[in-house]
């Protein structure tokens, strides 16, 4: 045997259950497969027959850790098929709500996912006995975004509050002026955590990749913008399906998304920075050109860098939003059923996520179509594992492996979404 | 304490979303203390570092949907002394039980393009449908201090202090005007248990049966109150058929409205 295999079973640190599978020949890279053997759960096929207010509810449970992007996308897309204006007042608090489910998935990512592999530890716990600061920190950044989300939404799991229209319930004044400490805390800490990113190692590796992201004329995006990349692509959710196409792969559950004619392409952190440096807060931009980081970046593992920079952009987001908020009219909009279809795109905490819905005239489900981030990632992972594998082929197999797997990593993979949709195995011959 | 005495705890996950589990990395204040007090042998989401049974407590979460989740739970549930499970996928089945209804094989061409690529069972079932469950803690997802609760409870080798009664209890303790009573709203909490704090009534909305069924729900009841709210049965049905279809007191009142 010339070759040798990269095996990992279980996929740790990651959202979901799947698989690597890298197998070498000699120096060459023969094969990589990220196997997703979480189950499918048939999400788009159980939504038929369901009526739209379900939709949010339902979507929801694709994902624990980002349900809060999943209701966003549902709410926009039907929203679109209804026809509906929505009050600039809730507009300002999807904002906020969103702002909450990036500090709390980031601070999850980078500190406790993430930060464990460049500093040679099996998990944040382990990491907490030399680094006990901080991995505090990191806790109380999370609990800040758990919070806003919770007082939104009722739970900072699957919330009760945001609807097709609005909110069932929204916040007073002095409600969010409450988070207003916590948040100036958050923001210095979030500060903290690009500096403290930015002291990491990071290998030697950049890909030429194409970005994709939501691009809005004034804001850093979050629920609204055209698709963007760095080649030109510039479309409206309505035409997202004539430019992507998903396709089912024999060693997954999980379908994989590539672009008519182009391939592999990335979204998340690395693409939003990169598309849309210029829409940061000041306090963002300074924060990233300090610790060394100019668009493009497209050294992936820097992406830690770029969601700490993004957590600065969260904390700074909220407390605008909370400035500005003042009550709607009312908590929200009537919905009222009519036939129509509608396409939304939001940027979940791991890229962007589109929701398509076709309606009746009763406000039933006719069809449902969701592509989640991880799965939009998912060719890419392997591209870059592709690439990657070759530069450590002659590690000791342990120190090969967890590299590999910290690649994986550098995308904040999320499996249950995929599958509605990870192991990692690597194979020398 | 050393951690050779300290319990062995694992974390498994079958079909779900990860989010109850994710409670666990969401107990921001207990989670270093409670990591203190165990030892984390199997939480693929937290750790890579894992290691072989036997354990002192398995904490399961998810529905078994196929053949191989079928056969692994046997093997959890003999490395494990006590086996709990988390959450409505666990204790129900999930949301994904929505196929227990329909034809698979349709939902999966509907989802997937090459079919013959997806192996699946025909219904997604709760995990004491497969092993001997010792506690079944409710909830999509899951209250994560009810969840510290059991987990201390089973360390302490006492019983969990886990009510079992309806989400009314808890809103006229929180003194929420009943939106049932005052709005006509189809509310599912006289027949769901306990547990979440009445949150959706809180929020102005109706309970949506997300805790799954309490000790003794009569569900007989609350749909004819629904009818006089003027709710189809087709949407009684479906209110029914929520993230805990499958727990046997909703799947009857679901069936019976298609029935009628």
């Amino acid at each position: 045997m010339t070759g040798r295999t990269i095996r990992v079973e279980t996929l740790a640190r990651v959202e979901g259950e799947g698989e690597l599978f890298i197998k070498m020949a000699g120096d060459r890279v023969a094969d990589v497969k990220l196997k997703i053997y979480e189950p499918p759960r048939f999400f788009e096929a159980f939504l038929r027959g369901r009526h739209f207010s379900e939709a949010p509810d339902i979507t929801a449970r694709i994902c624990g850790i980002c349900p809060v992007a999943y209701q966003m996308s549902a709410i926009h897309a039907i929203e679109r098929a209804l026809g509906l204006r929505i009050d600039p007042a809730v507009r300002l608090l999807r904002r906020l709500f969103y702002c909450g489910e990036w500090i709390e998935s980031h601070a999850l990512h980078v500190y406790m996912l993430h930060a464990p592999d460049f500093l040679g530890y099996p998990d944040a716990i382990a990491m907490a006995k030399d680094h006990k600061s901080t991995v505090e920190r990191a806790l109380r950044l999370k609990k800040i975004g758990n919070r806003i989300v919770s007082l939104l939404g009722g739970r900072e799991i699957h919330p009760v509050s945001a609807a097709v229209g609005g909110f069932f319930k929204v916040p007073a004044k002095r409600d969010l002026h409450g988070l207003i400490e916590d948040l100036n805390w958050a923001l210095e800490a979030s500060l903290e955590t690009v500096r403290w990113t930015a002291g990491l190692e990071f290998p030697d590796f950049e890909q030429d990749y194409e970005f994709v992201a939501l691009r809005h004329p004034d804001e850093y995006p979050l629920c609204e913008g055209r698709l963007v990349s760095n080649s030109g692509l510039d479309i409206d959710a309505a035409e997202y399906e004539d430019h992507f196409v998903e396709s089912h792969v024999k060693h997954s559950n999980a379908l994989h998304s590539v672009m008519r004619g182009r391939g592999s392409y990335l979204v998340g952190p690395l693409a939003r920075f990169n598309l849309n440096f210029d829409r940061l807060p000041e306090v963002a931009r300074h924060a990233a050109t300090e610790a060394g980081l100019r668009p493009p970046v497209r050294n992936p593992f820097r992406s830690i860098i770029v969601r700490a920079v993004e957590l600065v952009f969260a904390c700074a987001e909220a407390l605008r939003t909370i400035r500005e908020y003042e009550p709607p009219e009312a908590p929200r909009v009537d919905a009222p059923a009519r036939a129509g279809a509608g396409q939304a795109i939001t940027e979940a905490p791991r890229g962007i996520l589109y929701h398509r819905y076709a309606l009746s005239d009763k406000g039933l489900i006719l069809a449902a179509k969701i592509v989640p981030p991880t799965s939009q990632n998912l060719k890419r992972i392997e591209d870059d594992l592709r690439e990657y594998a070759a530069h450590v082929v002659a590690w000791p197999l342990e120190d090969a492996t967890w590299k590999c797997e910290q690649a994986v990593r550098n995308y904040d993979p999320c499996i249950s979404c995929a599958t509605h949709f990870l192991k990692l195995r690597v194979e020398r011959n | 304490m050393s951690s050779k005495t300290k319990p062995r705890v694992a974390v498994f996950k079958f079909a779900s979303c990860d989010g109850c589990q994710l409670s666990l990395l969401d107990a921001e204040d207990e989670l270093l203390g409670l990591a203190g007090a165990i030892e984390i042998s199997h939480f693929p989401e937290a750790s890579r570092a894992t290691h072989k049974g036997p354990y002192d407590i398995a904490i399961v979460e998810g529905s078994i949907t196929t053949h191989h989740d079928a056969e692994r739970i046997q093997e959890i549930r003999r490395q494990s002394k006590t086996l709990i499970t988390i959450g409505a996928c666990a204790t129900a089945g999930g949301i994904q039980a929505l196929r227990n209804w329909k034809d698979t094989d349709e939902f999966i061409r509907l989802v997937y393009a090459t079919p013959q690529f997806i192996s699946t069972l025909k219904l997604s079932t709760p995990i004491a449908e497969h092993v001997p469950v010792d506690f079944e803690l409710r909830g999509c997802p899951i209250n994560k201090y009810q969840l510290i609760e059991l987990i201390a409870a089973k360390l302490a080798g006492r019983k969990p202090n886990i009510p079992t009664y309806s989400v009314c209890l808890e809103c006229k303790r929180k003194s929420n005007v009943c939106i049932a009573v005052a709005q006509g709203a189809p509310c599912l909490g006289p027949v769901t248990q306990a547990g979440c704090g009445a949150l959706c009534p809180t929020y102005n909305r109706a309970c949506y049966g997300c805790y799954g069924p309490m000790e003794t729900p009569n569900t007989a009841s609350l749909t004819t109150q629904f009818r006089i709210f003027g709710q189809t049965d087709e949407q009684i049905s479906r209110s029914f058929r929520g993230f805990n279809a499958w727990a046997w007191q909703f799947r009857k009142a679901s069936e019976e409205c298609e029935r009628s």
